[in-house]
């Protein structure tokens, strides 16, 4: 019988009070018996809307049945099918514009609980120790991936799945890319992607880290030097912007990507690291995307009396996802929306060059907005309210406004051709880029952008890197 | 060549430690793909343990493509640094990575001024010896706090036509500070191709202001925070005065070579000192002798 609730099965998770004291997850996950209750609200309809919201094509309502019978193992073979990190996906999609938008049941209330009916699929599969490695016959060639984030690991896993001898070259001391440095472990705990990783090197995949690939080696001389056949670029979108305003040079301005590291790869977020970092007081996010929302609740567990998300359009059009800005919400972090900042005043002692505070954030100055005509994309363009400054007291401004792609790859890549933001250029279905044998996909492709459609570019990548080294 | 075999499954060992004086040691470390590509003016990022999660930028000081080795020297100045100097030879470091930034460019300079100060000098001596091999005419302006404090003296001396060493206090060379021996030289009339500085921030800033009125170029090496040293993070930024435009650069993947005429250095240094109370702390709290002091 259907589960006729309106409803989803509640997401047990950490009280706020007790959440915003540690960096432990802070959804817990479904039992059993609610993964089964939950299963019971897909209506297995014929038409299967969810699949074509799936950037990889899951077979969404054939998992579910598996699960109303209690085969979970079944259920995670049809997600494993399609996803090489069901586990991660589960936590870090952003559902509501995905699979979950097209659900029948969201007509009428809130639509059937994919991921985290996903999630308990992936988790209770990676209890279990019985993860056997498969041998597969090797088909004697050697394909190098750059870059071990999202799309990096998912072509990996696919290569090595179809008999290639793969290697991962990583820039940082430890795999994952923006899956360990940027996002936390409250929201998607290391030992998940240290397990995804694991499984890989039971496949038989190489991990060398600390490889910046256009400086330690190059593309040119993996092919040329080191015998790879193929390669895949996924190094992700590295730079990160600024506003290009006033005080952004001041002590106590992060981007985003750097806060993050230092708190997560860095571990500043344990009580005697070594890596500093500036914790408590007040401070100021600027942006409105997850990655902005990981800023602000890593501040407020780092020990931030106060946290601003500071966002220059209206709630409606935030980008995060839905269930962050809900945590983000009950954990106290409070959203100063249609505020756009101008200028970020510091500390200067006149009398007293000297001042051991001299140069550090004081302040963010911002303007109040008001939302006008919709731009091309359909999002009204938010306007600023002449003489409406105003000032914040921080002491802390992260800038989260996004990244663009990383230049180093190609600045040391002879043939390979990138758009005018930086995207490497390649044929969609493929992932070919302009030199032979090199393809490239996720963020280095796209800017930022999520770890489902970086996933789907790696194993798109991966069986067209197949089908060319098999011609 | 397979590269997995080659990198001996990312293990840095210490083969050679030296304390060149109280504060400043150096290393060389096993790393035979960094090795292969330095250049001099790169540099490495390196994190001792795991258990101390910090990455430190260090700029390359020697290596050697044969034994596939990387020199550093480097200041004991906070936490991570305090730790590395207590790793002993045959010892390993977790991760050292690189080489990273842009070389210092030397191509077509005939006659050069090198100018270092402090544990700066190790950084500056790879270039000066490159320049010294390729033919060029060195003058290399070396200086520290006191004779103590001296460091790789008879390696300039070699790698220089004219060496010029100066202490603040005369306890060895001459005393005064390193702008001492440019003024008399521009005074002079004596020309150069190129002026390269490297060493505290301060002192850079004084080459600099020294050389402008000769109109001859002027390089300066920048190190600040930084902790990918791949452009992620954007911790290293810094201002470039250029075309009456600010302009902002990364130190990790646009130098760490600037224009020391576009270098807005008051704000470099005002940034340099983000965590020195924090690094006080950690280095005070890491030695016994200051916690009894306490």
């Amino acid at each position: 019988m259907a589960n006729m609730s309106k409803k989803k099965t509640p997401m047990p998770t950490q009280p706020a009070e007790e959440r915003i004291h540690n960096f432990c997850e802070v959804a817990l996950g479904y039992t059993e018996e609610m993964a089964v209750d939950e299963a019971f609200r897909c209506l297995n309809c014929k038409t299967k809307p969810c699949v074509s919201g799936c950037p990889v094509g899951i077979n969404i309502p054939a998992f579910i049945e598996r699960i109303k019978t209690k085969d979970f193992d079944g259920a995670y073979e049809i997600i494993r099918f399609a996803s090489s990190l069901p586990a991660v996906c589960g936590r870090v999609c952003p559902q509501e514009n995905q699979c979950e938008k097209y659900c029948v049941r969201g007509k009428n209330g809130e639509s059937v609980g994919i991921g985290r009916l996903e999630r308990f699929v992936a988790d209770r599969h990676n209890e279990k120790e019985d993860n056997k490695a498969v041998e597969i016959p090797s088909k004697g060639k050697k394909v190098a991936v750059i870059g071990s984030g999202p799309s990096g690991l998912a072509c990996a896993g696919e290569l090595s799945q179809r008999g290639y001898e793969v290697t991962v070259f990583e820039a940082l001391h430890v795999a994952g890319g923006v899956l360990v440095y940027g996002i936390p472990e409250f929201r998607l705990p290391k030992s998940i992607v240290q397990k995804e990783v694991e499984n890989l090197k039971k496949m038989g995949v190489k991990i060398e880290t600390n490889m910046v690939i256009g400086k330690t080696l190059t593309i040119d001389e993996l092919m040329e030097d080191y015998g790879y056949n193929a390669v895949f670029v996924g190094s992700g979108a590295g730079l990160p912007r600024f506003m290009g305003i006033p005080g952004e040079s001041l002590k106590g301005v992060y981007s985003a990507n750097e806060y993050l590291t230092r708190s997560n790869l860095m571990k500043a977020y344990r009580e005697h690291s070594g890596t500093p970092i500036m914790k408590g007081g007040r401070i100021a996010v600027v942006g409105g995307g997850n990655v902005a929302m990981d800023a602000a609740r890593t501040a407020l567990r780092l020990g931030a009396e106060k946290v601003y998300i500071v966002y220059r359009r209206s709630m409606e059009e935030l980008p995060a996802r839905k269930e962050e800005v809900e945590h983000a919400i009950e954990e106290g972090v409070e959203f100063r929306l249609l505020n756009n900042p101008v200028e970020i005043l510091g500390y200067k002692n006149e009398n007293d060059p000297r001042d051991p505070k001299n140069g550090f954030v004081t302040g963010i100055k911002c303007i109040k907005m008001e939302l006008g005509e919709p731009d091309e994309r359909g999002r009204r363009r938010p306007v600023p309210i002449e003489g409406s400054e105003f000032v914040l007291e921080v002491d802390t401004v992260v800038m989260s406004i996004g990244t663009s792609p990383n230049p180093l790859i190609k600045n040391t890549t002879s043939g390979l051709e990138v758009n005018s933001k930086g995207g490497i250029i390649v044929e969609e279905s493929t992932c070919a880029t302009t030199k032979d044998c090199v393809y490239a996909g996720g963020d280095a492709v796209t800017g930022a952008a999520t770890v489902i459609s970086a996933m789907g570019a790696g194993k798109a990548a991966a069986k067209a890197i197949d089908e060319k080294l098999s011609e | 060549m397979d590269i997995c075999t080659e990198m001996k499954s990312n293990m840095y060992k210490i083969v050679n430690k030296k304390v060149l004086n109280p504060t400043v040691m150096l290393m060389d470390i096993e790393a035979p793909f960094v090795a292969r590509k330095a250049q001099p003016g790169q540099f490495i990022i390196l994190r001792v343990d795991e258990e101390r999660g910090e990455r430190i930028p260090l700029t390359i000081s020697g290596y050697d493509r044969e034994k596939g080795t990387v020199r550093i020297i480097f200041q004991i100045v906070g936490g991570t640094t305090k730790a590395l100097s207590m790793k002993d030879e045959g010892e390993y470091i977790a991760d050292f990575c690189g080489p990273l930034g842009e070389a210092t460019k030397t191509d077509g300079l005939k006659k050069v001024l090198i100018v270092g100060g402090g544990v700066g000098c190790a950084i500056a001596l790879p270039v000066a010896q490159k320049l010294h091999a390729d033919g060029a005419e060195v003058v290399s302006v070396i200086g520290f706090r006191n004779k103590d404090l001296l460091i790789l003296e008879d390696e300039f001396e070699a790698a220089s036509d004219r060496l010029f060493v100066m202490t603040d206090d005369g306890s060895a060379g001459e005393k005064g500070n390193v702008c001492a021996p440019l003024k008399k030289m521009f005074a002079d009339g004596e020309v150069f191709d190129e002026v390269i500085a490297i060493g505290p921030l301060v002192m850079m800033k004084f080459v600099v202001e020294e050389t402008k009125p000769t109109g001859i170029p002027c390089t300066v090496s920048m190190n600040p925070i930084m902790i990918d040293g791949t452009g992620m993070c954007g911790g290293c930024r810094l201002t470039l005065n250029r075309d009456g435009k600010r302009v902002t650069k990364f130190a990790c993947v646009d130098g760490p070579d600037f224009n020391g005429y576009e270098v807005d250095f008051d704000e470099a240094m005002s940034r340099s000192r983000m965590y020195s109370d924090f690094e006080r702390h950690e280095y005070e709290d890491s030695c016994n002798l200051f916690r009894e002091v306490k």
